[in-house]
């Protein structure tokens, strides 16, 4: 009978050190042979404690209460140990996870390989990356995609359907950029290329989430997560230049003329791989420091308020209406995505339970005078389309504009209500996720739908 | 009696080299002597003693190996090193100048 408790006892024992270090091993200031280290400690007070009579619950809890509070604890460890809050940034805590760690590297070097070689291997053909630019601008998101939705398959584990159909995904992107006699130099191959990626990146969400596009979070890490790659990206991209750079001036140094290197292997295989190496970033880094995307957020959305304030201002003012060039209707499409993407980042990071505020306000602001000079600038345009008719270009901006246009005024009524206490804050950020897919799904019907319908010109 | 913060903090230091003076020690039987030297009215919140002994490791005065407990487990051996040794002598030489001028005046103010 003593028996039997004891042993009872003792895996309760086992069960609430075990607990006591997945709580330590949470705290980043504490490293795994800390917590081994700590560990020996509880074990050996435990263990005195039994022996002088004491039920071993009662000893754990006088020897946990003995080592002090957890909060307190890190906060030392901290002090003593500034560096590691820094340097976790890819180096896990402990060997399981290392191990796993390095075997997520290899595939992600592998699937950077993957790509550089998928991007050099038209050259094998004969294609070359200056004479035959529109088939490289059709086909660039096509080198890189299928592996970045590889590797989230791979990391969450995707099921055979889920892939059958990514992979369908890529194949029919595949065949609409390669298969659609374009002709050259045309409208439609431009818009083809152009709009490819935005519809593929979808594809890649599915891939992310896991293939559970509507589990709960998944969409808006997508979106926290595509904001994170770009800003690696971009930042991957300055060493490249760097780099690149630097090659070509050493090796004319010696005499030697590296521009052909540069140009025809370091720069397109490296923009490559660095897609795969900046979402391995972002995958490794979680959590490990602040997200960049939110802070820039924060920063410029005052900027860019304050900026179409003055515009509109001085728009009234002057009495100028606005110049319908070519490039007008792009100029006003990139407005309203910036200001989408603003809102979107700002919401991606906002504590939705707390309080209205006064960065709210701003971000109200910013959205009804993005959506005032948009409708200025829409009806310029509009009397532009029936002057002179429609094209390939002037239609796809046009659908671009007006799903910008929709969703920021949904933004905008949905702010006004949460301004009011009338709304929550999740019902603002459910309608910009519910939103997502509209982006691709039009891109998508640019790129496979307009090249027919406007006879591949 | 308790003794304040700031005290203890200060005679972190060379208790835990005097105590590893003795021999090589670990964490847990550290705290036990620390305990016993002072008949209890040393108490240091048991984990406080690791960053303490990390601290001192970083600085060279104790050097680190990791062994085998009794039961088998894992567990951080700590030694003193030269340089420690050296510090302790300091330390010793330091608090007996603390303690002889308080003695000093705590002696006066009990003929007064």
């Amino acid at each position: 009978m003593q028996d039997v408790s004891s042993s009872a006892e003792l895996t309760q024992l086992e069960e609430q050190i075990a607990q006591w270090r997945e709580y330590l091993r949470r705290r980043r200031a504490i490293n795994a042979p800390d917590v081994a280290e700590l560990e020996d400690h509880l074990r050996g007070q435990v263990g005195e404690l039994s022996n002088a009579g004491l039920a071993s619950d009662e000893a754990f809890l006088i020897a946990v209460k003995r080592m002090g509070s957890l909060d307190a604890l890190s906060l030392e460890f901290a002090r003593e140990h500034t560096e590691r809050l820094w340097k976790q940034l890819v180096i896990p805590a402990d060997v399981d996870q290392s191990r796993a760690a390095n075997r997520e590297l290899l595939v992600v070097l592998l699937l950077a390989a993957f790509s550089a070689i998928a991007i050099k291997l038209p050259g094998l053909f004969g294609l070359d990356f200056e004479r035959d630019e529109p088939f490289y601008a059709r086909n660039l998101s096509l080198f890189v995609l299928p592996a970045l939705a590889g590797y989230f398959a791979w990391k969450r584990k995707l099921d055979a359907i889920t892939c059958v159909w990514l992979l369908l995904a890529f194949a029919g992107a595949g065949v609409i950029a390669n298969g659609f006699p374009f002709s050259q130099p045309g409208d439609t191959a431009l818009l083809t290329a152009l709009h490819l990626p935005i519809a593929l990146w979808l594809i890649v969400g599915v891939a992310y989430v896991g293939g559970a596009w509507f589990a709960s979070g998944g969409r808006m890490n997508f979106v926290r997560f595509s904001g994170e790659l770009f800003i690696y990206y971009v930042l991957i991209a300055l060493g490249g230049v760097v780099l690149t750079a630097f090659t070509m001036m050493m090796f004319k140094a010696i005499g030697i003329e590296a521009a052909w290197f540069a140009e025809g292997w370091l720069v397109p295989c490296g923009a490559m791989a660095a897609v795969l190496v900046g979402s391995w970033l972002v995958e490794a880094k979680q959590s490990v420091i602040e997200n960049m995307a939110p802070v820039l957020t924060r920063l410029f959305t005052p900027l860019f308020t304050l900026v179409l304030l003055v515009f509109l201002g001085t728009m009234v003012f002057t009495g100028r209406a606005i110049d319908v060039e070519r490039d007008v209707l792009i100029a006003f499409d990139v407005l309203l995505a910036l200001v989408v993407g603003l809102v979107l980042y700002a919401a991606s990071a906002r504590d939705v339970k707390a309080p209205p505020d006064i960065f709210d306000k701003l971000q109200l602001t910013l959205v009804v005078s993005a959506l005032v000079v948009d409708a200025v600038a829409l009806a310029a345009i509009t009397s532009r389309i029936s002057e002179f008719g429609f094209t390939p270009n002037r239609v796809a901006a046009l659908g671009e504009n007006l799903i910008l246009l929709v969703n920021l005024a949904g933004t905008a009524w949905l702010y006004a209500q949460f301004l009011r206490r009338r709304g929550s804050f999740t019902a603002l950020e459910r309608w910009q996720i519910a939103y997502l897919p509209a982006y691709s799904l039009w891109a998508a019907m640019v790129a496979a739908v307009f090249p027919p319908l406007f006879g591949y010109r | 009696m308790e003794l304040g913060k700031d005290l203890v903090a200060a005679s972190a230091t060379p208790l835990v080299l005097a105590i590893l003076s003795e021999g090589d020690s670990y964490g847990y039987a550290i705290i036990k002597r620390v305990a016993t030297l002072s008949d209890g009215h040393l108490q240091w919140t048991d984990g406080m003693l690791y960053p303490v002994l990390h601290r001192l490791e970083r600085q060279g005065l104790v050097s680190m190996k990791w062994g085998v407990s009794e039961s088998g487990r894992k567990r951080k051996y700590y030694r003193i090193t030269k340089s420690g040794r050296l510090l302790l002598v300091t330390q010793q030489q330091q608090w007996r100048v603390v303690d002889e001028t308080l003695r000093g005046i705590w002696i006066k103010a009990c003929k007064t």
